[in-house]
């Protein structure tokens, strides 16, 4: 909750403290006259794992393009690692790794061939590149892999890969667009594993999720509904304040489907707990 | 420079891993044009000619003995009347006939000067063209000899040509232009549709947009490639219909080269314009063949001649870029034309290219909005 203080004293568009990596005020993003994000105000710090909830629909996807330099906002101040998204969304891309919910590696080039290639993109030497590539494949007990072609390897494997892809350029915040979709629960538990071992070494992830046991393993969670966030805490707090025992609970309770789009709920079945 | 580099190479991998990608970007132009230039044979043996001979003379005699004991022509009728001459044309097996008025041996007693017909069927315009050139050349010899022999002397006799079914003869070399412009919009536009689609569907195009590549970056790092390697399938065909079929290049080699980096330049933004439009690599395909494809063979000039075309193709036809390249490889292979002769249909090429590539950047740019 300290984090959460230093926000709520924060004013203007400037980082608040060097802690800061992301900071939203009034962001509004409309097309045409519809209003996909209406008028967000969040921080995220370091080293936070932080859970951005919101049926489909809500207006994550949105927010989630332009906090990665993909789209501009039409009014408001976002600043990312240190820069302003309007005008700098180029540098912005050089520090934030990202991953998606689509499989993100080339089938058929291999293990190795898809480290380099990402390495390259994001301007590192060769010298580093090998080096982190070494390291990257111990960690991942994946030595004997590094010249299979990404297809032959199983799903779990390759979202972990991807993973450490994405942050092996050592990006201040790495987001995550529901990574572990259609991996099963031993996999994502390693996956978490390894966003933990992330954050402590000081990168910030920003992650979107349907599955709400994860949502209990983040730092802060937003939830997003209509183009609003509704809510933004800590877990604990959110279940006490709604008075529910999950997040699940939570969510149900906040994030209720509006009548245009009644298929939301299924996209969060219990069964996925 | 050196992320793009390291994206240029990614592409390649992806190109010489598909087996199928390398069917289509080597195997089906070698194919084709083999297929194409051994199908139009060149060469002519014993074809079938049936003859007319009215004036039945001595010269007529020497004449169609000479035409039937050279090799390349042999004899399958003597016609009585004028009307055989349609009906065993009809028939098929006769590729020719040769005819002799009644009044031959009396003009070249009287005048030193007669006239016989070659009818050819014009609906296999190659073999036509060459019965019609052997006969006429074994007439020319049979006239040398004439005047050495004849004591008056200037004895000519004069063979009149005549092509049935095809008079203009349309679609005669024609398949080597055809075929580099079908294969390189093909590669071009299929190929480049695809590959760009295939990120969007696989996820790593959004991967690729948050990265610091630029966007420009991302799509020429895609199409370079298949820019080399159409390069390379235009030198491999004009190679290939060089060595195999002797068909030479008139005009000028590097004109030719440089019209064929423009059409690719053409073919290859239509092939992103393509993507920026299709969601899946099954729609880029479909837009491709059906789009692209079959006007190009149907519209183009590639098989049916343009001028024969009802109105409203010929308006379909003009807006296909292929309609004009076409028309230059063939003005500079076969006429040898510079480029004071196909100024106007380069420019149009560039016209289009311009427009795709302008087409692409505003849907490109609603995308990323």
């Amino acid at each position: 909750m300290a984090k959460q203080t230093v926000s709520e004293t924060g004013s203007t568009g400037v980082p608040l403290t060097s802690n800061t990596v992301i900071t939203v005020r009034n962001l509004v993003k409309k097309f045409g006259n519809f209003i996909a994000n209406d008028n967000l105000n969040f921080e995220v710090f370091r080293g936070e794992i932080f859970g951005f909830l919101g049926a489909n629909g809500a207006g994550k996807t949105t927010a989630l393009r332009i906090l990665s330099g993909l789209s501009s906002p039409t009014s408001g101040k976002v600043m990312v690692a240190g820069y302003d998204a309007k005008k700098e969304p180029e540098q912005i891309k050089k520090n934030i790794g990202y991953m998606c919910q689509k499989f993100s590696l080339y089938n058929d080039l291999t293990v190795r061939e898809n480290i380099m290639l990402y390495g390259g993109i994001y301007g590192m030497s060769k010298k580093l590149i090998l080096e982190r590539t070494a390291k990257l494949l111990e960690r991942l007990q994946f030595e004997e892999y590094g010249g299979r072609l990404i297809a032959d390897l199983p799903l779990g494997l390759k979202q972990k890969l991807a993973f450490s892809v994405a942050v092996m350029h050592e990006p201040k915040i790495v987001f995550l667009d529901e990574p572990t979709g259609g991996v099963d629960p031993i996999t994502r538990r390693q996956f978490w594993e390894m966003i933990y071992e992330t954050a402590a070494r000081g990168i910030t992830v920003f992650v979107t999720t349907h599955y709400m046991d994860e949502a209990e393993y983040c730092d802060r969670i937003s939830i997003m509904n209509e183009g609003r966030i509704v809510a933004l805490d800590t877990p604990a707090n959110l279940k006490k304040q709604y008075n529910a025992d999950s997040v699940e609970e939570v969510f149900i309770k906040i994030a209720r489907p509006s009548p245009a789009d009644p298929g939301m709920l299924q996209k969060n079945p219990k069964g996925n707990n | 420079m050196k992320r793009f580099i390291g994206f240029v190479k990614k592409e390649f991998l992806h190109i010489f891993r598909d087996f199928r990608t390398l069917i289509i970007l080597f195997g089906i132009p070698t194919v084709q044009i083999l297929i194409f230039g051994f199908v139009v044979s060149m060469d002519l043996k014993d074809a079938n000619v049936a003859f007319l001979d009215l004036s039945n003379d001595e010269i007529t005699r020497r004449i169609s003995d000479k035409i039937c004991s050279s090799g390349f022509f042999r004899r399958t009728d003597n016609l009585r009347d004028y009307k055989d001459v349609d009906r065993v044309m009809k028939k098929g097996d006769t590729r020719a006939v040769i005819i002799f008025g009644d009044n031959f041996g009396r003009d070249l007693a009287r005048s030193g000067r007669a006239t016989m017909s070659i009818i050819a069927d014009g609906s296999e315009p190659n073999t036509a063209t060459l019965i019609t050139n052997y006969a006429t050349a074994i007439i020319t010899d049979f006239n040398r000899e004439l005047d050495r022999t004849a004591r008056i002397g200037n004895i000519l006799v004069q063979p009149e040509v005549r092509m049935f079914y095809n008079p203009g003869l349309k679609g005669h070399f024609m398949f080597v232009p055809g075929v580099i412009t079908l294969i390189l919009i093909l590669i071009c536009a299929l190929m480049t549709s695809i590959t760009i689609t295939r990120e969007k569907e696989f996820g790593t195009m959004e991967v690729l947009l948050v990265s610091p590549l630029k966007p420009s970056q991302i799509i020429l790092g895609k199409v370079m490639p298949y820019f080399l390697l159409s390069f390379i399938n235009v030198i491999l065909i004009l190679l290939l219909s060089w060595l195999v079929f002797g068909l030479p290049v008139r005009g000028s080699i590097a004109l030719l080269l440089a019209e064929s980096m423009l059409y690719i330049l053409m073919s290859l933004s239509l092939g992103i314009l393509i993507s920026t439009i299709s969601k899946t690599m099954q729609q880029a395909i479909f837009i491709s063949l059906v789009g692209l494809m079959l006007p190009t063979i149907l519209l183009s000039g590639f098989i049916f001649p343009i001028e024969n075309m009802p109105g409203i193709y010929d308006v379909v036809s003009s807006v296909l870029p292929p309609r004009y390249f076409i028309l230059i490889i063939k003005n500079i292979m076969i006429k040898g034309a510079g480029f004071s002769d196909v100024w106007r249909e380069t420019l149009i090429i560039a016209l289009m290219t311009a427009v795709f590539i302008g087409l692409s950047i505003r849907n490109f740019k609603v995308r990323l909005q």
